[in-house]
This record gives C-alpha cells, structure tokens and sequence, in this order.
C-alpha cells in the first residue's frame, strides 16, 4: 500500500480519461463516487424531512390550532416519516455499504457497478415526485407514512398516484442495492475471507439485503393494490366489494415489520465495529453476534400483527404474536451484553464515534424495553396510537439508527477524506444532540401514557407543559444537526491529516489502504490470514 | 460470472411481488378456516337436526351505514334469546333515504369473531344486492341458528351488518359489455348455487 491517493487518483484519470466535473458524478460507477453520492443525498433529506418535524413541534409547541391547518399538519408527519425512513435512514446504510463493503472484503468495486449507478440516480426524481406534491392542488399524501387504507383509498385526494410511484422508484433502487450488495459479498470476496471472517458490519448487511428482497416487493404489491383501489375500481381493501381493510394492515406490516429491522441490523455492525476498536479487544462473541442476527431477522416475519392489536384479533392470534415479539429480545439482549462484554476491562478511549456508539447502546436499549412494554397485548390497547409508540419508535429510529450512521459517519469520514474532523465542533455536536434528543422523546412516554393521540395537531390543555418542553428539545436537536454538517463539509475540505491506520485498535482491511482511500482500492485482491 | 446468482435473485424479488398479491386469497382462505375476523361467508345454511335445550345464547342486531350510503336498516328487535341450533327469525325495516333508485349490498360480522363460523343463516337480505327506490321502504326477514358447537364460553354475539351503497359499481357493470363481478358478486353467485 505505497501508492498514494494523489498517484492513484492521476493514474486513473491518466488512464480512462474520467469525467469531471457534474458528469463524473452522474455516469460514475465507482463504489466510492456512489457511496458518497448515497450519503450527500440522506444528509439532505434529513434536514428536508428534520425541517418538516421542526414544522410538527411549532405547531403543537402550544395547544390549539396556530401556525398550520390541520391537513397540513398531517402531511407533514406523513412525509416526514416517509423521508426519513427511505430518504434519510435507508440511502445512509447503503452508501455505508458502497464506500465500507468492497474495502472490507478485499473486493475492488461492487459486483454490478452500472446498477449501482442506476440505484441510487433514480432516487432523487423519486422524492421529487413526492416532495412536489406537497406544493400541488389538495397538497401531498396525508394519511400517515403507513398509509392505511381507506384513507389512502377513499379519502385521499388525486395526488396519491404520485407517492404510489415515488414508492415504487424507492423499491425499485432499495432491491437493486441489496441485490449488489449479496452479488458482491458471495462472488468478490478476497481469498481467505471465509464466511466466519466476514467484518460484523459485512454480515449484518448481507442479511438486511435478504430482507430487503424479501419485503420491499410486498411492499410494492400494497402501493400497487392501493393504486388499482382508487383509480380502477378494484376491491382489495373495499368490503363493499368483498375486499377487506384490516387486510391492507396484515399486507403492510408484513413488508413494515422486516422494515424496521432493516433499519436497525446494519447499525447493529456499525457498533459491533467502533466498540472493539475504542476497547482495543476483540469483539466478544462474534459468532453468536452473527447468530442472533439472523435470528431476528427471521422471526420478524412473524411478529407483524403485533401492530394491529386493537383491530380485533382472536385470543390465540394475540397471544401468539406477544409471544414471538418477546423472543426477539433474546437475540437482541445477546448482542447488548456482548457489546458491554466487549467494552469490559477493555482500554476504552472515549472518541466520537464511540460516544456514539455507547450513546447508542443505552438509548438503543431504553428503546427496545418500551418496545417490549408495547408488546403486552393487554397493555398495548392501553399504548396504542399514542405518544408513547411515539417515542419507542423514535428511541430505536434516532438514537439508535440515527446515531449509529453519525458513529459510522465520525468513525470513517477522517479514511475517506484523509483529514480528521474538528474535534470541537464534534463535541459540541455530540452533547447537544444527546441532551436534546432526550429532552424531545424522553416526555413523550410520560404524555402518551396519560393518553395524548399521535398524529393529531391539536391536544388537550393538560399536556401544554410537556409539550412545550419537547418542543423546544426538538428545536436544540435540529439546529444541532447543523453542526453535524458543518463538521462534515470542514472536514472533507481539510483538517489535520490522519495516518493510513486512522484509530490504533482498528482492525479489518480498510484500515490497510491509503488514508483518503485512493479511488481505485484492492486492484489486486488482498491476502487474508 | 454473476449472472447465476443475479438471476436467482431477480427471480427471488418477482416471487415476492406475486407472494404481496398471492395474500389477497390466502387471507381470506385463512380467515374461512379458522373463522377469525368475524367473516361470515355469504352462504344459505341447512336446517340443524338437533337443538341444545340445555343452553341459552343472546344474540343481538346491528346496522351501521357507510358514511355515504343512504340507508336505514333497524331489527324490529334489539335482540332475541334462542336455543342452539333452533331456528330464529327477525324481521328487518329497511329505507331508502334519497331521493333516487339506490342497490344496497349488506356485509355481515359477527362478534367475538371466533363466533362467525358458528351463526348460520338460511335467509339474509345480505345474500343479495337489494334494490330500493326512492324512500322506499321494505321488510326483510332473517332466518338464523346457532351451532350448537358454539364453544361454552360465548353467551353472547353480536350480528352486525355494513349497509353499503354500490349503485355506481351494479350501473357500471351493466354498461360494461364484458362485466367485471366483483368479489362479492362471485360469493353471491357461489352461494345460490350451493343454496
């Protein structure tokens, strides 16, 4: 690994001639050109989809109806949520996989580079199809990100065939990736990187592709129902017509249930990554680690109507579903004491990525209990449609998705750039967001519980307090993302350099290449011991 | 060299697409089997050979009209007490409030749900699209047993009908020269031939 980055860089320009310039990011099919592109594109759509939550908190920071209208309102925390899960959360773990895979298995490029480029161009005309709809005649989608019929059926406005696309177009790129993210990992990895040797983050990515084939075309098929139900008089979801609607939520939850564990298993190999390095040991239980991966992701495809408590089941269906839902925190409790396993009587250095990722390992779980409390069939008629699912889903989504691509994102920005970030700003950054997040999602159990509704933008005068709090939690979070950019743009246009072994207690094969990673990595496949 | 995979792959995701329409069937045929759901099927039952005099069930009445289906249907009684397997009737008023010539399609449900498949019904104005004109009104009768299979922990249920105004859908498909039935005129049909 002599060759510089310059070197490399010029030899390949030298070489193919590459375009620079805008053409050279459109036409690229370098994993690295694309990884970036993947990770550019999730900042912007989560400060798009942070502005539309900053639109939500102003607006219930009071009771009574202030800054928006109502239908407004419910667009925002419809394309909110859908932002932020397939704009913001979804394209970081693939540009994670794009720029990390191909480095960590000793591959050059991913397996199908021109795929790679169609995936991720066809996303920005997928949310801006959705986004513009927001400023067309009756407005955007408004039914929830879940978009349960009929709202989305019956009671939404023309404009619902634009997200039924801009959905489709997301599918269609979240497939294509996963299919090259299992090409490349079964074909190009470097000989002697056994299945065993794999990098955590490698693993738990190849199983989230699994997923990703296995419920993003479910999910198609109900955007496809949902279309031919409004515009062509079929009657998948219409009783009147021997459809039935609690059938659209048995469909959408068995794509949404593998969903959230879509979002969830890559953070768990991010943070399976940075604890080791910071605790300078091994990884404890890595085989176990991968065991319980695919446990759970396997089971949740039998949890899905824990979602649907309150629509009626039978006894034997509650029971079954609180049951498995449950299991699942075995496996996940596995990897949480194997993380603190990890980190014990280690040489822990407290850097950013792993104030991260110890934030992420406490709020993580602090999310996962109020999930196993939402499990409780009985209790969860009592939870549902409050601000307490609310929370429980922002608890695992923010501090635990979120925060793992921010860990992720401090962990391997100074490899990509060669420079390492401000670590003043970063701080700043970091206790910020972890005061504030708290602030906004911790109170959100407390009004949920007592019985304020999600999704509504008005509430009655006795969760005034609370909410004005969580609000302005909500504002202090935003404006410290900005930070998050600033320290991202500092860095990448310089900073202190940093040595091809960027973190002492790193291991794995990224840490063998330049620092930044020069364009073209492992040309020649790499020996693995 | 990763055309086998790939293709198995591309295979993989087509599966799964056909598999989010292939739930369509199979929940209805998983909710006709196990009877959960409250799905009652559009169906003419047979009279029951032997009656339960030892057990008592209530079984109460209720319609609700869809928001913009212009009818009323009320049970002349609230409710009736019956013997399992002995055969009930309860007549029903039903109205049209607008002013023009409106089909109305009834949906049954039953609740608790595990006692759908336990409420058989030889004669149901749900059977079939009804077609009322303006304000008019008309009586129906509903002739009913309960199973006397009923498990012993239900001693009470609840029949509830989802009056629906599918005017628009019947005059489409009259227009239409290859008529699309929908779902539930394929379960009528099923149901007079089995009746």
């Amino acid at each position: 690994m002599s060759i510089t980055a310059e070197e490399q860089q010029a030899s390949h320009e030298h070489t193919h001639g590459a375009p620079s310039g805008l053409k050279r990011w459109l036409y690229t099919t370098n994993h690295k050109d694309i990884g970036s592109l993947y990770l550019l594109f999730s900042l912007l759509m989560f400060l798009t989809g942070g502005a539309m939550a900053m639109v939500i908190r102003a607006e219930l920071f009071q009771p009574g109806m202030q800054l928006v209208d109502p239908h407004f309102f419910n667009q925002m925390t419809t394309v909110h949520g859908l932002v932020m899960v397939f704009g913001a959360v979804m394209p970081a773990f693939t540009g994670l996989a794009n720029w990390m895979i191909p480095m960590m298995i000793g591959a050059p490029d991913m397996a199908l580079p021109r795929m790679n480029n169609w995936s991720f161009w066809i996303l920005p005309f997928a949310f801006a199809i959705l986004l513009m709809s927001l400023f067309m005649e009756g407005g955007g989608p408004a039914f929830g990100w879940t978009f349960y019929a009929p709202l989305s059926t019956t009671y939404s406005n023309d404009n619902t065939a634009l997200f039924v696309f801009a959905v489709h177009i997301m599918g269609i790129s979240s497939i294509m990736g996963a299919i090259n993210v299992i090409v490349t990992i079964v074909n190009m990895r470097a000989s002697g990187m056994t299945w065993m040797k794999l990098p955590l983050f490698v693993w738990t990515w190849l199983i989230t592709a699994f997923l990703l084939i296995a419920v993003m075309p479910v999910l198609a098929g109900a955007v496809t129902m949902v279309l031919t139900d409004k515009y062509f008089g079929t009657s998948f979801f219409d009783a009147a017509g021997g459809g039935d609607p609690v059938m659209f939520q048995h469909i959408f939850w068995f794509f949404g249930h593998p969903e959230v564990y879509i979002m969830i298993l890559p953070a768990f190999g991010i943070i399976s990554t940075i604890v080791p390095t910071f605790s300078r040991k091994k990884l404890f239980g890595y085989a176990s680690m991968v065991y319980a991966t695919s446990s759970i992701a396997l089971l949740s495809f039998v949890v899905w109507a824990h979602h649907m408590f309150t629509t009626g089941m039978p006894l034997a269906g509650e029971l079954f579903f609180m049951y498995a839902t449950m299991l699942i925190s075995v496996p996940t409790g596995v990897k949480v004491f194997n993380w603190v396993a990890t980190m014990w009587r280690g040489a822990i250095s407290f850097e950013i990525p792993m104030m991260f990722a110890i934030a992420f390992i406490v709020l993580f779980t602090l999310g996962g209990f109020s999930g196993l409390m939402l499990a409780i069939t009985p209790a969860d008629f009592q939870y549902h449609d409050t601000y307490f699912v609310v929370a429980h889903f922002h608890y695992v989504l923010v501090t635990g998705a979120v925060f793992s691509i921010m860990a992720a994102a401090y962990y391997w920005l100074p490899k990509w750039t060669g420079n390492m970030y401000n670590e003043t700003l970063a701080q700043w950054h970091f206790w910020m967001s972890l005061v504030s997040v708290n602030v906004l999602f911790f109170p959100m159990h407390f009004v949920g519980l007592a019985g304020m509704p999600r999704r509504i933008p008005d509430y009655a005068l006795q969760f005034a307090d609370f909410n004005a709090i969580i609000s302005v939690g909500g504002f202090v979070f935003g404006l410290s993302q900005l930070l998050f950019v600033a320290v991202v743009f500092k860095c990448i246009r310089g900073g202190e350099s940093v040595p091809d072994k960027v973190w002492d207690g790193a291991e794995g094969l990224e840490w063998q290449v330049a620092s930044p990673a020069p364009y073209h990595t492992f040309s020649k496949p790499p020996k693995v011991d | 060299m990763h055309t086998p995979l790939l293709k198995k792959l591309v295979l993989a995701v087509l599966g799964m697409f056909a598999f989010a329409f292939a739930l369509v069937p199979l929940y209805d045929v998983f909710c006709d089997i196990t009877g959960l759901n409250g799905k009652m099927d559009l169906v003419v039952a047979e009279q029951s050979s032997e009656i339960d005099k030892s057990r008592k069930v209530d079984v109460s009445f209720t319609t609700h009209a869809k928001s913009s289906a212009p009818f009323s249907v009320k049970a002349q009684q609230y409710s009736v007490t019956v013997q399992p397997g002995k055969l009930s009737e309860v007549e029903f008023v039903a109205q049209n409030l607008s002013d023009k010539a409106r089909v109305m399609q009834a949906i049954p449900s039953v609740s608790p749900g595990q006692a759908a498949k336990y409420l058989h019904k030889l004669a149901c104005f749900c059977f079939d699209q009804q077609s009322l004109d303006a304000h008019q009104t008309m009586k129906f009768t509903l002739r009913f047993y309960v199973d006397t299979e009923l498990p012993a922990d239900v001693q009470e249920l609840t029949l509830s009908y989802t009056l629906y105004d599918i005017t628009s859908n019947t005059a489409q498909a009259q227009n239409n020269s290859t008529p699309l039935l929908s779902v539930a005129e394929h379960t009528y049909l099923r149901g007079q031939n089995n009746g």
